[in-house]
């Protein structure tokens, strides 16, 4: 029997010399996206993949993942996982996550599976490979972790259909879309680099730890199982931007103009994840302050810190995005709460130990600015008068959020942010300088945005009344609006019986 | 804080104990962090490293090293893996 | 700046051109100093709608719910359109007083800072 390979060895004899130069086309006819975006590569064999997982190594690891996770999504079932969380009203961080993020696992999946057929070099297109998979996988088990709380809970039952037509949806919706509808090296800087990189451990990191804290054993494990495919991604990110601009020297300035841009854009998304995070989980082990303090000032500060040798920078607009930290989750959360009578998930009035909890995470701006708000809206709930916003908010023209941000670097926190552009003599609106350079960059494609308050007005969202709409995103009457007296909130009430004390210490004030 | 502070998340659970135990042995200088549920930060200036036979020593049995994918939640920095290594390092 | 492409020139088109709109044209309309009642609003309204419309039926109807309201006097309200500042004629329609077609129309009530004074 021959010598066993070692890994080195196997990972050159796995991604090396199993190409061919086509004879009957000439190659950018078979690779036909591979050179417009500017993008020069002379020597993909330059492409190296860290962890060197091989094909066999891969699926067995994959597969000792999935026993592990099944095995425990099995018995959160058996044992009714869904009534030892901490309260009902945390589902709703769920419901967001399935709605708005398990789609994009599958928009990623199909992005990567285009990359490993657009790129010519062999490592290239196994890497793509494997994490098009990866990223099947995490769509799937999400949804099969997520179905169990479908069985007892609102808003989970058709999370891919409301995400295609969904005015918050839109928001990571447009983000992928946006990546998807450019070229393949924009693509993967923008999902491998920006956002699996540089963001996406605010996303799942304390997220998954927020589940663990909130006794939902399923996320957890779904989660953490969907975050070691996430690690080799992340690595991989690191090394493509690497392969890139070591290749050619014009390459620098494209992809650091990518960077910035999809910094940006996937940053506006976790707007939505800040909200989850500070406000949707009953307890939270940590603020999205602190998270970004750890996983974007002092991690990407490390991470550009290195990658200066290349002549890459920090993203534009990243000291503006340190500067929302203080403010961001209060001001996306605040949008949720005063539409969620046309969202698939519920809101209240965060309860007086989560108020406190604010104050303490957030002394400079929580009793300042948004304590006020909160009492105000309280008040109005006590009176019968619960506080739900009687129109359509204005959207961004690129991030799609509801224009809610305000000029905080500016020094002035309470004044909203408008930027506006003209374009072909009609007027486009963003929320931050951030956005506002983006529309300005390519505005032929942001004009195409499909903004859902315009589309509603052109009669496209099945009617003029809300209800109409709701019908449109397959929403049901029970699945938005106050989660006080909500069918959530009602069988979670019943399942715990009388013994309760639960629910009572966490009424709002 | 330091320039070049790398880190490497692993689920806090048996499995991940050997490979726990041989970042702990093998980084004199990392910061253990427990404050998250469910997970264990490590973290060191610069540099992070185990070895196979360290790792295969604590479990007791060989172990791949490629099995830290079972455990691994997040890293930072540029990775470096053999048969008998596994590094973290900036620059 | 343009977009890059891979065959031809990226296809021009505008999905909130005002032809789509039935008639109407997009207006966006904020309380400036009363965030909690949320971003500004978006309204498809004809160009000829009296500019007094939207004092009397479709602003009470957004910021009707806010404490501050009640006290709201028009006579004193102090208004911005596309940046500018704007005089009302009430007797106009929108497009007379150059409210166009995805105009931002904000508007200031002295004395009114919101809810205690906190700008929400």
């Amino acid at each position: 029997m021959a010598k066993k390979l070692n890994m080195r060895k196997r990972y050159e004899v796995l991604t090396r010399g199993l190409g061919w130069e086509p004879t009957y086309q000439p190659k950018e006819k078979v690779f036909p996206q591979e050179t417009y975006e500017g993008i020069k590569i002379v020597d993909w064999d330059k492409w190296e993949d860290p962890f060197r997982l091989t094909t066999d190594a891969y699926w067995k690891y994959q597969a000792e993942k999935d026993k592990k996770l099944y095995a425990v999504i099995d018995s959160f079932a058996q044992n009714n996982g869904h009534l030892n969380i901490t309260d009902a009203s945390y589902i709703n961080a769920l419901k967001i996550f399935i709605q708005g993020v398990s789609p994009l696992e599958y928009g990623a999946h199909r992005g990567y599976a285009n990359l490993a057929r657009q790129f010519s070099g062999e490592g290239a297109q196994l890497a793509c490979q494997m994490q098009s998979i990866d990223e099947l996988r995490h769509s799937q088990t999400q949804i099969h972790t997520l179905s169990h709380y479908n069985k007892h809970f609102t808003g989970l039952h058709d999370p891919f259909h409301m995400h295609d037509r969904v005015w918050y949806l839109s928001v990571p919706k447009s983000y992928f879309d946006d990546a998807r509808a450019s070229g393949p090296f924009e693509f993967i800087t923008s999902i491998s680099f920006a956002f699996e990189y540089i963001l996406t451990n605010l996303l799942f990191v304390p997220f998954m730890s927020g589940a663990a804290h909130n006794g939902d054993m399923a996320t957890v494990t779904f989660g953490f199982s969907a975050q070691s495919d996430e690690s080799r991604h992340m690595t991989l990110g690191l090394e493509i931007i690497k392969f890139i601009v070591e290749q050619h020297e014009d390459n620098l300035e494209i992809v650091q103009g990518w960077i910035d841009k999809h910094f940006w854009r996937a940053y506006r998304v976790l707007g939505l994840v800040s909200a989850m995070q500070d406000y949707m989980l009953p307890d939270s082990p940590m603020s999205w302050k602190e998270a970004w303090d750890i996983y974007f000032v002092d991690n990407c500060g490390a991470l550009f810190n290195d990658l200066g040798r290349y002549g890459l920078r920090m993203p534009k607009f990243h000291e503006q995005a340190t500067v929302e930290a203080e403010h961001l989750s209060h001001q996306v959360y605040t949008v949720l709460y005063q539409f969620s009578n046309a969202a698939g998930f519920q809101t209240t009035v965060p309860t007086k130990e989560k108020m406190d909890w604010l104050s303490e995470k957030y002394p400079n701006t929580f009793d300042k600015y948004y304590r006020p708000r909160w009492e105000m809206y309280a008040q109005m709930e006590k009176e019968g008068k619960r506080y739900f916003n009687a129109g359509l908010p204005q959207i961004c023209q690129v991030c799609q959020v509801p224009m809610c941000f305000t000029e905080i670097s500016k020094g002035k926190p309470m004044d909203l942010s408008y930027r506006v552009s003209e374009f072909n003599s009609d007027k486009y609106h963003t929320c931050s300088d951030g956005c506002k350079e983006i529309f300005d960059h390519e505005p032929e494609k942001y004009t195409h945005a499909w903004i859902p308050p315009h589309q509603i007005f052109q009669g496209n969202c099945g009617g003029a009344e809300i209800s109409d709409v709701l019908k449109y995103y397959n929403f049901n009457p029970e699945d938005g609006g106050e989660y006080h007296g909500s069918a959530d909130e009602q069988m979670w009430k019943s399942a715990h019986g009388n013994n309760d004390n639960n629910s009572d210490a966490k009424e709002s004030v | 804080m330091s320039k070049d502070k790398l880190f490497i998340i692993l689920q806090n659970t048996e499995d991940a104990r050997p490979f726990t135990e041989a970042f702990e042995q093998e980084n004199p200088n990392a910061v253990f962090k427990y404050d998250q549920p469910g997970m264990i930060r490590i973290e060191n200036n610069g540099f992070l490293g185990i070895t196979k036979e360290v790792v295969s020593e604590l479990a007791g049995h060989e172990v791949e090293l490629q099995e830290l994918h079972l455990v691994l939640v997040s890293l930072s920095g540029h990775v470096d893996e053999d048969d008998d290594y596994f590094r973290l390092s900036w620059n | 700046m343009s977009v890059k492409t891979n065959f031809g020139e990226y296809p021009v088109g505008n999905k909130d051109a005002i032809e789509n709109f039935h008639g109407n044209q997009l207006v966006y309309i904020a309380w400036d100093n009363h965030l909690a009642i949320g971003p500004a609003n978006v309204f498809a309204f004809p160009p000829e709608m009296s500019f007094s419309t939207l004092t009397e039926e479709v602003i009470p109807n957004i910021i009707g719910a806010h404490p501050d309201f009640e006290c709201v006097d028009w006579t004193t309200a102090t208004w911005v359109l596309d940046g500018e500042p704007l005089s009302p004629n009430m007797g106009e329609s929108l497009i007379e007083n150059g409210v166009g077609h995805k105009s931002l129309l904000r508007f200031k009530t002295p004395g009114l800072n919101g809810y205690q004074g906190t700008g929400n």
